[in-house]
């Protein structure tokens, strides 16, 4: 057997002994990433010289998945993306899939689901704002909200059955109606909410220690954010009042009153109390909206969906007794549709974001092609400009401000 | 006054003539292509422009075209203008053998990342791009997943020892055999003449 000869010392790289900084791998299992995704971090003892991101380790080719899907099968996929609000995902596949086909949707149906979606995009803040708390050493708000998020999580098991991964809602409407143990826990919620994250504001808005940890830490311009795609609250932290459910009403958004809160100067504590104050509209909204709910009366207060056959599932007694019912469940379930050729994109505000679908029909079956405009994949490449000159733990929070869902970012 | 498509059309015709064609408004989005080596100064033009100001990179992506011959590749932009609200969608079609087209990191920071994804699944090739490598993709691929020339791998293959994943094992573990060639379940029954 041939002997190899070993070097004597392990051999450095070129370079490495003259340099002054250090290599730092912040991720892809870190605690502090919240999520799969990895940092190169160049340290000069504790300032961040420079960053390079590596995202792509739960991309599971979500976009080729969709071209060999129908319609209604694509619904678990956008689930997965932002999965603090499924929701907001899923109802926003729904419009671009209605736009697609020309449906329009009884006003009821349209404000049930701006109900579910303003509860996800409360779940959604709630998670980063309170993940900002703990990163900063305040853990306790975090343990304060997580049961206000129980009671939207248990709103939407009552609605479609599930929690985190919700799967709500069908291209037309919802797959049933809301039953009156959801309208007790949505009133609930409503009723204990607001105390708690009144609370929650308490401990964090005027706290000395908080503010002088986030304030000027990751700040960014205005017209920086604009040109890096930023979109939501990181957007509107930096001053900017862009939010599609204003700019481009869906779901009947026009119908309800309410503010779009701006920052100033776009950094931490500015994205911060964005998302505080966007919880506090939220909240009024899905009070206006249920209290629209509750003024349908008689036949109408049973509307949970469009009237479209060829794509909304019927009833099961229909299915076992008329024929019509029975070929268009077959035809659904197996994927039969033929869907109408077109080129369409819809966007809707996400958790964090402007979430947008770019769908192309061919006419057949399937998507031909499907694109998934995911917000924080594309405000995340600004994170080096962020960072850059900041301290280690600095990087930190503004990571976790930023409301990064690896799910989402690798699609 | 605001922004209607009909004047951006205008505008656009009187700056390039000819090249902009295909103008079309699927469901209310003013659409159109140019050449490809156009690609920047169109951009550019619609950034510019006082009246214009499309500021803001939505998104931008690709889409493969197999039976469109010679044009084989489109690279599909959103632009918006956020002050009047208007969205735009601009296309530039290339050629598979030579997807060559200009990058627009120059006008978005925003397109570095979307650019790179659109090179990692269809391998358009952005001319200039600062930093053109995979991102979501391992850097060892050797091809471009999102073509259409890729099948979604068959769901029913067997072969496959997904015994650690939940599907398809079998008690013996490590004792089955693992057939060389791919089968399916369909194959796999020819065999079985009682059937």
């Amino acid at each position: 057997m041939p002997v190899v000869e070993q070097p004597k010392h392990r051999v450095l790289p070129d370079g490495s002994i003259e340099k002054t900084t250090t290599t730092l791998n912040l991720g892809p299992t870190h605690p502090a990433t919240h999520g799969v995704f990895q940092n190169i971090l160049e340290v000069d003892g504790e300032r961040v010289v420079d960053a390079e991101q590596t995202i792509g380790y739960i991309h599971r080719a979500f976009e080729k998945i969709a071209e060999h899907r129908p319609l209604y099968q694509i619904t678990p996929l956008t689930d997965r993306l932002n999965y603090c609000s499924s929701p907001i995902n899923n109802m926003g596949w729904h419009m671009t899939c209605e736009k697609l086909l020309g449906l329009t949707l009884p006003k009821r149906v349209d404000y049930l689901r701006v109900i579910i979606m303003e509860l996800a995009r409360i779940a959604d803040h709630l998670i980063c704002n309170s993940v900002v708390g703990v990163d900063t050493g305040a853990f306790t708000g975090f343990l304060y909200v997580m049961q206000s998020r129980e009671l939207i999580y248990e709103i939407w098991e009552e609605v479609c059955g599930s929690r985190l991964t919700t799967n709500i809602g069908r291209i037309g409407g919802f797959e049933r109606n809301f039953n009156d143990i959801a309208f007790r826990k949505l009133e609930k919620f409503l009723n204990e909410y607001p105390k708690v994250l009144k609370e929650f504001e308490n401990l964090f808005n005027r706290n000395r220690i908080f503010m002088e940890r986030t304030q000027g830490v990751g700040g960014i311009a205005a017209e920086r954010a604009l040109n890096y795609g930023f979109t939501g609250p990181n957007l509107r932290a930096a001053g900017v009042d862009y939010d599609v459910r204003v700019h481009s009403p869906y779901s009947s958004y026009e119908d309800f009153d309410f503010t779009v809160p701006v920052g100033k100067t776009g950094d931490v504590y500015d994205r911060f109390l964005v998302r505080n104050e966007e919880m506090w509209q939220s909240l009024e909204i899905i009070k206006q909206a249920y209290r629209k709910v509750q003024e349908f009366k008689g036949k109408e207060a049973d509307v949970f969906h469009a009237d479209a056959p060829e794509y909304y599932l019927p009833e099961k007694k229909d299915v076992y007794t008329k024929m019509e019912a029975l070929i268009y469940h077959f035809k659904i379930i197996m994927g039969e549709t033929d869907i109408p050729a077109g080129e369409v994109y819809h966007s809707v505000e996400g958790g964090n974001g402007e979430l947008g679908f770019y769908l192309i029909s061919d006419g057949g079956r399937t998507p031909y092609r499907l694109h998934f405009r995911r917000p924080c994949f594309i405000y995340y490449q600004a994170y080096t400009e962020l960072i850059k000159g900041s301290m280690l733990s600095d990087a930190i929070i503004c990571m976790s401000s930023l409301n990064l869902i690896a799910g989402e970012m690798d699609g | 006054m605001p922004l209607a498509n009909p004047d951006i059309i205008q505008r656009l015709v009187d700056k390039f003539g000819e090249s902009v064609t295909e103008f079309g408004e699927p469901y209310g989005m003013l659409t159109f292509s140019a050449p490809r080596e156009m690609n920047l100064k169109v951009m550019g033009f619609l950034y510019n422009e006082q009246d214009l100001a499309f500021k803001f990179l939505t998104d931008l992506c690709a889409v493969h075209y197999p039976e469109r011959k010679g044009e084989e590749l489109a690279v599909v932009y959103h632009l918006h203008n956020l002050v009047e609200n208007v969205r735009i969608r601009f296309k530039v079609y290339m050629p598979i053998e030579q997807p060559d087209v200009f990058t627009a990191t120059g006008l978005f920071e925003a397109a570095n990342w979307m650019e790179r994804e659109t090179y990692d699944f269809f391998g358009v090739n952005f001319i200039g791009h600062p930093n053109l490598k995979r991102i979501l993709n391992v850097e060892e691929m050797d091809y471009f997943p999102m073509r259409k020339e890729f099948p979604l791998e068959d769901q029913s293959r067997i072969d496959k020892d997904d015994e650690m994943f939940g599907r398809g094992g079998s008690i013996d573990f490590g004792n089955r055999e693992v057939s060389e060639e791919p089968k399916t379940i369909s194959e796999a029954d020819k065999d079985k003449t009682w059937l």
